[in-house]
């Protein structure tokens, strides 16, 4: 046992923290907010030819890095920390993870290719009310043409290519699709987060051939089940970023205001606030890593589904409380000015709980947990 | 990262665990799963008799070197001793205190003729230690203590005197490692001693102190001219605090994997229980019982990161987390327990006082966010020490 980060993925934590340090500062997270497309170019070409994040969870013989999710988190919890305004998550953690998965195809070839050469993608996996549960009416296929909106979709907006999950009669459908076609219209949606884009998509009739095919019925169910979890241990690891950031930004302003004669980091009432985020952020941080690991050990066929499900819930419910706490004691800690659109704080405050909601909120997490307790069986 | 135990340590836990099944029988068997926090009273001479056979058994003080008769177990081997004696239902551990806290202090500090008089006895599970740090003036504020060591050179003894309170297990113990004042014009931190000083002496009293459970694990101890040897000082006269420190940095240790085990069978019999009476239809208890699986699993995956990171007493980021919270968290399981248990939560099994598991456990997890250093003083410690906060005011006194 050995549970803390190889000198190896220190490393690869390390220059991703400097990375973000230099491109998504205050401003240019604000300039990516209101751009087209929600993230800049540049960054993202640095992002894919310089750093290869986009390569960094692919097979060594298909072109990749081969790292695993103990790696990628580290990345996404970097990225979470700088609010890093990218369609990093969409390609990698969403659309990527699909296509791991898949049986090979030419369109799983494309795809990979495609996304090592630098090109974007996102998973469409909702309806056109934003579910992603049982009850999502996802796009259909009729006569051999997709049809229906996707509402929620991360990056859906630009995102170059998308894996779309589609009903076809009652079995499930994984598709790659390239919306540059007049049968698929897309926008942006007006969201309270600006700092993760998400997009809404219409398929009017695109025609099918068997090219766009990755996979279907059972298997797409497992692969599908298995990405929403991936994506969950995902986005915790962008919370613990931003429950990191929304402390360390806290920390270092009560240390500068004075009130009452003296720094307002020396009453313990706010000492103590400081104390209980320390203590939610590392917890976190620690149901991240090991869900994680679990990740890396259910795509290597080493833990069940029970597992992988039962790690991310409590990684995602523990980061989704700790980043909004965090960012909550961060805005009542600055005080008036945590109230300005001037200060970063209310922008982690807002990524906090776009994530919170995003795939279950924590009490959803509980309740899944509860009934594996009391009616199923326990990981 | 890596999860798993390699194959020799599975080898190992396979040994523990049948050693265990093995020798946790007969005689010791209607000691399974007793003598825990807030159970302590029970079954004394029993478990006595049970740290004699896991010393001969060589499964006492498995963490020392080897030249202090351990087994200098890897922290894996120590994470996989914990956890299967706990599985196993072994006894809360009468000898706990001098194995992992007074033992590993030793070995930091002691001289040879120290350790050749203390360690044997703790090896070999005979000897019982209680620790004197806290005292009526002194609680939170442990650089309050008054009581007075004074090296009589007549005798070529110390001269103890003074009060300490809270001391637990005081009246099972031979030795008491006390914290005392030698320089009386030094307040604080400065001008303190580390005396080992025997029990069984005119000048110590013992007084018990009963506790919500009706029970009594501690007591308050008299020094009225206690002695103890020239040479029964740990470290020099002025450096009673390090040590005293040092030896709060071994309370963080992988004991605390066997403590969660000891959590998850509360976490289990809750959850029979909620099934049993129905409870766990009750959405709000549903909610409740997935936060206390969720915090236990986070327990163990801090304390992992924790032991991965950790070396000697030395306290990692992590580490001044773990106090705070376990303590919070089984408050809480306290508070699951009665409402799962419901109307009969208040009924106790018979006069005069008697509790069940449940019951002592509810009382009894008041006290852990008490002893130990409260939470308020845990979260001092993470804002000061961790976040780098200003440092809280002293008062006059
Ligand atoms: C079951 C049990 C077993 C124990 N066993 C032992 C033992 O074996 N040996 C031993 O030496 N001691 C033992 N203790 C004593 C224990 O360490 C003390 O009770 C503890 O340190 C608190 O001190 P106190 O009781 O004097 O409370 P106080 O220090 O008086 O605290 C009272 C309240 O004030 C708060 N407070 C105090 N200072 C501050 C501050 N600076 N900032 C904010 N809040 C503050 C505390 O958090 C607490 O809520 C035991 C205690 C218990 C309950």
């Amino acid at each position: 046992m050995e549970f803390r980060f190889t000198e190896e993925q220190l490393m690869i934590q390390d220059m991703a923290a400097s990375f973000v340090d230099e491109v998504s500062t205050s401003e240019a997270v604000r300039a990516a907010m209101l751009s087209d497309k929600g993230y800049d170019e540049e960054t993202w070409q640095r992002i894919t030819q310089e750093l290869c994040w986009q390569a960094l969870t692919i097979d060594e013989e298909a072109g990749g890095l081969g790292l695993g999710y103990v790696e990628l988190v580290a990345l996404l919890e970097q990225a979470g920390r700088k609010l890093l305004c990218s369609p990093f998550f969409g390609t990698a953690c969403l659309a990527l993870s699909a296509l791991k998965q898949c049986p090979v195809s030419p369109a799983k070839q494309t795809a990979i290719e495609a996304i090592l050469a630098g090109q974007t993608a996102t998973l469409v996996h909702t309806d056109s009310a934003g579910r992603w549960d049982d009850s999502a009416q996802l796009p259909c296929i009729k006569s051999g043409a997709l049809e229906g909106i996707a509402s929620h979709v991360v990056n859906g907006d630009s995102a170059e290519w998308l894996v779309v999950a589609a009903r076809e009669n009652d079995a499930l459908v994984l598709l790659l699709v390239s919306p540059a076609c007049p049968q698929v219209k897309r926008r942006a949606l007006t969201t309270m987060d600006q700092t993760r884009r998400l997009g809404g998509i219409q398929f009017n009739q695109l025609p099918l051939e068997a090219a766009h095919r990755l996979c279907e019925g059972e298997l797409a169910e497992r692969i599908l089940a298995a990405c929403l979890e991936l994506a969950r241990i995902g986005a915790a690891a962008d919370m613990v970023g931003v429950a990191q950031q929304a402390l360390d930004s806290s920390v270092g302003y009560i240390q500068e205001r004075v009130q009452f004669g003296r720094t307002i980091a020396s009453f313990q009432a706010v000492k103590h606030k400081c104390a209980d985020v320390m203590l939610k952020l590392e917890s976190s941080r620690s149901s991240l890593y090991y869900a994680a690991c679990i990740a890396d050990e259910y795509l290597a066929n080493h833990a069940s589904m029970a597992a992988l499900q039962e790690a991310a819930s409590i990684a995602n419910a523990y980061a989704s409380e700790a980043a909004f706490f965090a960012a909550g004691v961060g805005i009542q800690l600055h005080g008036g000015v945590g109230i300005t659109s001037e200060y970063d704080i209310q922008l982690y405050f807002k990524r906090a709980r776009a994530l919170e909601a995003y795939l279950g909120l924590p009490h959803w997490h509980r309740e899944r947990l509860a009934s594996m307790l009391l009616e199923g069986d326990v990981a | 990262m890596k999860l798993s135990f390699s194959a020799a340590d599975e080898a190992f836990r396979v040994e523990v665990a049948q050693w265990l099944q093995d020798n946790l029988t007969g005689e010791f068997e209607h000691i399974r799963f007793r003598g825990g926090p807030g159970d302590e009273h029970v079954f004394v001479e029993e478990r006595k008799r049970w740290e004699q056979r896991l010393a001969e058994g060589g499964w006492t003080c498995i963490a020392w070197p080897e030249a202090f008769g351990g087994k200098q177990a890897t922290i894996e081997q120590q994470v996989i001793f914990n956890e299967e004696y706990a599985r196993a239902g072994g006894p809360g551990r009468v000898g706990h205190i001098g194995e992992t806290l007074m033992g590993p202090t030793l070995i930091e500090f002691g001289t040879p003729e120290q350790q050749a008089k203390y360690l044997p006895g703790i090896r070999a599970g005979r000897e019982y230690w209680c620790q004197g740090y806290s005292e009526p003036g002194a609680g939170s504020d442990l650089g309050n203590v008054k009581t007075r060591a004074v090296f009589d050179e007549a005798t070529q003894q110390w001269r103890i005197n003074g009060q300490k309170v809270w001391t637990s297990l005081a009246h099972e113990s031979h030795y008491c490692f006390v914290v005392a004042r030698t320089d009386p014009n030094q307040v604080g931190h400065k001008g303190l001693g580390f005396f080992m000083v025997a029990m069984d002496q005119l000048g110590v009293t013992i007084r018990p102190i009963e506790q919500l459970t009706g029970t009594a694990e501690f007591n308050e101890v008299f020094f009225d001219d206690a002695v103890c040897a020239a040479d029964d000082i740990l470290g020099a006269p002025g450096q009673g605090w390090a040590v005293a420190m040092a030896l709060l940095g071994y309370e963080r240790g992988v004991s605390t994997l066997g403590q969660q085990m000891l959590f998850q069978n509360e976490l289990d019999e809750i959850i029979r229980v909620a099934k049993t009476n129905g409870t766990s239809q009750d959405p709000s208890i549903r909610q409740r019982i997935a936060e206390a699986h969720m915090g236990l699993k986070t327990m163990r995956y801090n304390s992992m990161r924790m032991l991965s990171g950790a070396e000697g007493s030395q306290l990692n980021r992590e580490a001044m987390i773990y106090k705070l919270y376990w303590s919070s968290w089984h408050r809480n399981l306290g508070k699951l327990a009665m409402d799962v248990m419901g109307e009969q939560a208040e009924i106790l099994e018979a006069a005069p006082y008697e509790l069940n598991r449940l019951q002592s456990m509810f009382l009894f997890t008041r006290a852990d966010t008490i002893y130990g250093g409260t939470n308020q003083i845990q979260r001092n410690l993470i804002a000061e020490r961790a976040l780098g906060l200003p440092r809280e005011p002293r008062g006059q006194s």
